[in-house]
């Protein structure tokens, strides 16, 4: 039982990782295209870059710390 | 073979030797190949002596503390005592964690003013007439014990004292300097007034705007330094973990939700319990949405600013536990460079976090001031 609630525990971290993952790519890959495009808007692109891929990752560690509360109940 | 042709490994090779790279790597594989003999003679001593669990010792680490412990074990270990401020029914009362004798599974008991204190796991306990020990039922809930209020000056708040006090003397010899001349400081102050324009020019005007900022460049400053330094200051050996500590996080989250709370404009409030321009049924519904939407901003601002930390030295500390979980020195030589590597890692994320606190929370107080002039 123990380990079922582990093991899912770090599955589900192993999913938000996923998640967090497809979605920090396609932002980091826009800005790569955005900034090829205008690399004179280089600056503003990185700040608004920073922005969405840290409200992304705040999403994926609430998966995360979830899973730690899991595993150490 | 043709003449000229060399082979593509061998080409590789011979730039490798030229780079002395190749060098270096056969110097490293050579001075770790004693430790693999080495370590297998003393894996069953160790077996005899303590079975090494990596949940308790990371948990130890990132975890607070009553004394600062820097290295060595049980009563040779090299520990900082710091004050226990207790608030109990008599009373407060205050002692040395040195008395509890580095014990923290509730064997050593200290006695103030009639009432007998243990420590379990960095938790105190104020044990009941005739306990010996602390026990607990199913729940985890002591049964002969009751819990004070802990106010003491733990690990984690004696490393945010030692931030203040580094803020306080960097900033305050910079504002001195200020008084007294009017061109440009040099050297270090010069550095910290860079950072200074940065956080004005890249994080609080474009977010907050050219006519308010200013009222709030005191505040994003003072988190911006606080949560940099205190992360730098982290990833020091023997250092305290408090910006991934949740109850520090909580507090930093807290201050930007009162903020917001209390320069929020009529226009800000309005779009949030009464949003103009949508047909009135949907208004509730949206109403909902952002309420939750304003306790949620400062809940995401602390869990990122814990996790991302918290992460950071879980990661680090697994990499070094790995060596003693397979119990073979040799393994060093991989986890060592990459503990390394993430340290390093780490560095750029103490910035970035920060960073990413500082530019949410300004963007935040942004939009609740901001003023909607064509509506």
């Amino acid at each position: 039982m123990e380990l079922l609630y582990v093991g899912l525990s770090a599955l589900g971290a192993g999913l938000a990782v996923l998640g967090a993952g497809v979605g920090v790519g396609k932002i980091g890959g826009s800005a790569m295209d955005a900034i090829a495009r205008q690399p004179e808007a280089s600056g503003k692109i990185q700040t608004a870059m920073i922005i969405a891929a840290a409200l992304v990752e705040g999403v994926a560690l609430f998966g995360v710390v979830a899973s730690l509360l899991g595993v150490l109940r | 073979m043709h003449g000229n042709f060399e082979h593509p490994f061998i080409k590789f090779i011979r730039t490798m030797i030229a780079q002395k790279s190749l060098k270096i790597i056969v110097i490293y594989a050579l001075a770790f190949l004693p430790l693999l003999a080495f370590s297998q003679e003393e894996a069953s001593v160790e077996e005899v002596a303590k079975e090494f669990n990596a949940t308790d010792m990371i948990m130890h680490h990132i975890g607070d503390s009553h004394g600062w412990h820097f290295f060595g074990e049980g009563e040779n270990s090299f520990t900082l005592p710091l004050p226990v401020i207790l608030y109990t029914d008599n009373g407060l009362v205050t002692f040395m964690s040195s008395e509890f004798h580095h014990d923290t599974e509730g064997q050593n008991i200290v006695e103030k003013d009639g009432m007998r204190f243990v420590n379990y796991h960095e938790d105190i306990y104020q044990l009941e007439t005739g306990a010996e020990t602390v026990k607990f039922d199913e729940e985890k809930h002591p049964v002969n014990a009751i819990t004070p209020w802990d106010f003491s000056i733990t690990k984690n708040v004696a490393a945010m004292f030692l931030t203040v006090i580094l803020m306080l003397i960097f900033f305050v010899s910079l504002a001195n300097y200020h008084k007294k001349n009017t061109k440009a400081p040099s050297g270090f102050n010069n550095a910290l007034e860079a950072l200074i324009l940065f956080v004005r020019d890249e994080i609080a005007i474009p977010q907050i705007g050219e006519k308010k900022y200013m009222k709030f460049m005191p505040y994003l400053l003072t988190i911006f330094f606080f949560i940099w330094i205190t992360n730098l200051l982290g990833l020091l050996p023997g250092a305290a973990n408090v910006t991934g500590n949740i109850a520090v996080t909580v507090s930093l989250g807290l201050f930007t939700l009162a903020i917001i709370l209390i320069n929020g404009n009529k226009a800000y409030w309005k779009h949030i319990f009464w949003m103009p321009g949508i047909p009135t049924w949907v208004k509730p519904i949206l109403a909902i949405v952002e309420g939750a939407g304003v306790i949620i901003k400062p809940i995401a601002l602390m869990i990122r600013l814990f996790a991302n930390i918290t992460a950071g030295h879980i990661i680090i500390l697994s990499l070094i536990g790995l060596i003693f979980i397979l119990e073979n020195a040799g393994v060093a030589g991989i986890s060592v460079p990459f503990a390394l590597f993430i340290t390093i890692l780490e560095l750029l994320v103490a910035f970035l976090q920060a960073f990413i606190f500082t530019i949410l929370s300004a963007l935040f107080i942004g939009m609740a001031v901001e003023e909607h002039e064509h509506h």
